[in-house]
């Protein structure tokens, strides 16, 4: 259900947004160019975090057809990022491999 | 309860991200970051006032099972096309979170105002945007669309009037002068331009500047999850969607940064159209060689220095160069690769393919690290890679890719470049390196060129 933003809730939640943006950049600006495509698909998994506004949607008191529809499909969308990103960038993690272990050896 | 949970989500991304600074540690981050996702969702079913499970499984099945087989099958050359198309999905996700939620407020007849639906309003704008502009990303990332900027007259106009459009129907919206119905079918107006926009604004931008645009659509499929946050007034939505939407934002910087060009003169120019109609048309004689030619000034190398690009990505060629280097190395050289920043299609895409042919990540370096001591290098071998590479960058200030930080391959004592022909990259700017007197080209398709050359270096 949509519960009405007022004027305090929306600063409030703005100025999360405004600090969690800071810490994004200060975080991601230490991650090294090789380790940029990893980076973007985890953080694409992490985008699938509106997963969480799907299943909520969806659990609403009294949802009709279409708002079952649209949630269902959401969830669907979002799972494939979730799902995916997560487990491409673990695949694609795992082939990083140092000198000191095997010699790049499979 | 429920609140505490989605803090530790967040707590958890942030790690996860922070951890994903270091090779060592990379790996965790990302479970560290998918535990926080775990927490996130199932603190989400106690606020669930019914579960439908028949919605809820067939959603996470189809889900899940689409996203499972596509991170598996995925070819590593073709996982520009897929980060650019799960971008496209999130956005998508966001759009329908907005709209259900709109639904959903007017089969009830639920009053809603200005702050939530300006949110809703944002929350459909960005993710219609985010998920046809990665489509388009996807169609000319995989080849199914010309990778070339898809130009026409007034382009700039047609979308100016876009943008301007959704901007007043969406202002009509939000201020709330119209209720229900009418509001309803703004709101389905703007979905519409939304969706027309992400294309609109995404034809005209060439393939080389893809890096760009998927780091864009990066930032943006993580603002439109905030903007959902915003609407349900949700803070794990509202924190993760912005540190995505920072995250791409920082890698928009770098790629611009490395191509030296503006954001907007990559998101308007058209860059790239008129392909070998630019720079000064250089003149001269190029030195081809064969692939025995090649071994010999290779047998004779101490240092070498391997510049992939695009074209090793093409040609699926990496396990054949790692397997040529390692040759290389077994013959007594130094060998590094250089990896320029928006060498390939997307970033970093180059020390991926490279992680998959078992090349250890300390032997990746970036051009400041190579560039001074180049004289120093016997012989730079490039692989697929032109724009990147290119001295017009230092010595032609009429070149479009003036002032761009370069691979300085020209000052090796021999550079060889392996190129299927001639041509310009896909910038479409002739390239002076073919005719300088320590170059050597070898023609031909990559991957069989490294293989006859790994095959010359077997006894």
């Amino acid at each position: 259900m949509i519960v009405e933003l007022n004027a305090t809730t929306l600063s409030l939640l703005f100025f999360v947004f405004v600090l969690a943006m800071f810490l994004g950049v200060e975080l991601i600006r230490k991650v090294p160019s090789q380790l940029h495509t990893p980076l973007m698909s985890g953080s694409n998994a992490i985008s699938g975090i509106t997963i969480v506004g799907a299943l909520l949607a969806m659990g609403h008191d009294q949802s009709g057809i279409a708002v079952l529809v649209l949630s269902a499909l959401a969830v669907a969308f979002a799972t494939i990022n979730v799902v995916g990103g997560y487990l491409v960038t673990d695949r694609m993690l795992g082939m990083f491999k140092s000198k000191d272990k095997d010699g790049g050896k499979p | 309860m429920r609140g505490l949970g989605y803090i530790a989500a967040s707590i958890l991304f942030v790690f996860g991200l922070k951890m994903l600074s270091s090779p060592v540690t990379a790996r965790r981050g990302n479970l560290v970051s998918a535990l926080g996702m775990l927490i996130a969702v199932g603190v989400s079913f106690t606020a669930m006032a019914q579960i439908r499970w028949v919605w809820l499984l067939a959603g996470v099945g189809v889900g899940a099972a689409v996203g499972a087989l596509a991170a598996r099958l995925v070819q590593m050359t073709a996982m520009p096309e897929m980060v650019g198309l799960f971008n496209g999905f999130g956005g998508l996700a966001s759009m329908l979170v907005g709209w259900a939620e709109f639904h959903g407020a007017w089969a009830q007849g639920t009053e809603i105002h200005l702050f939530t639906r300006t949110a809703i309003l944002l929350t459909v704008l960005i993710g219609g945007v985010t998920f046809t502009g990665s489509l388009v990303a996807y169609g000319k990332l995989s080849g199914r669309v010309r990778g070339k900027p898809i130009l026409y007259k007034g382009q700039n106009l047609v979308n100016a009037v876009l943008v301007l459009a959704a901007i007043a129907l969406g202002a009509l919206f939000s201020i709330g002068v119209v209720d229900g119905n009418l509001a309803y079918v703004l709101l389905l107006g703007v979905v519409a331009l939304s969706l027309t926009l992400g294309v609109t604004s995404t034809i005209p931008i060439g393939g080389a500047d893809m890096p760009v645009v998927i780091s864009l659509l990066n930032s943006y499929s993580g603002l439109a999850a905030c903007a959902a946050g915003f609407t349900i007034n949700n803070n794990v939505l509202i924190v993760s969607g912005a540190l995505v939407g920072a995250s791409g934002l920082v890698l928009t910087k770098i790629m611009c940064k490395a191509m030296n060009r503006s954001l907007a003169n990559v998101l308007f120019s058209g860059f790239g159209a008129a392909a070998g109609s630019r720079g000064a048309g250089y003149q001269g004689q190029a030195h081809p060689i064969s692939s025995a030619d090649a071994y010999l000034i290779l047998e004779a190398a101490n240092s070498v220095v391997i510049v992939p690009g695009y074209g090793m990505a093409a040609a699926q060629a990496q396990h054949a160069v790692g397997e040529l280097v390692e040759l290389l190395e077994k013959n007594g050289a130094d060998v590094k690769y250089c990896i320029h920043p928006v060498a390939g299609r997307m970033p970093g895409h180059m020390n991926v393919l490279l992680a998959e042919a078992n090349v250890p990540y300390e032997q990746l370096v970036e051009p400041q690290d190579v560039n001074p001591t180049m004289e120093t290098v016997d012989v730079a071998v490039v692989i697929g890679a032109n724009d990147v590479v290119n001295p017009a960058a230092k010595e032609d200030r009429n070149s479009p890719l003036w002032g761009m930080p370069i691979i300085e391959v020209d000052r090796a004592r021999t550079c060889i470049v392996l190129k299927r022909s001639l041509n310009p990259g896909f910038a479409g700017v002739d390239n002076p390196l073919f005719f300088k007197s320590n170059t050597r080209m070898l023609f031909g398709d990559a991957k069989a060129t490294i293989t006859s050359l790994v095959a010359e270096f077997k006894p």
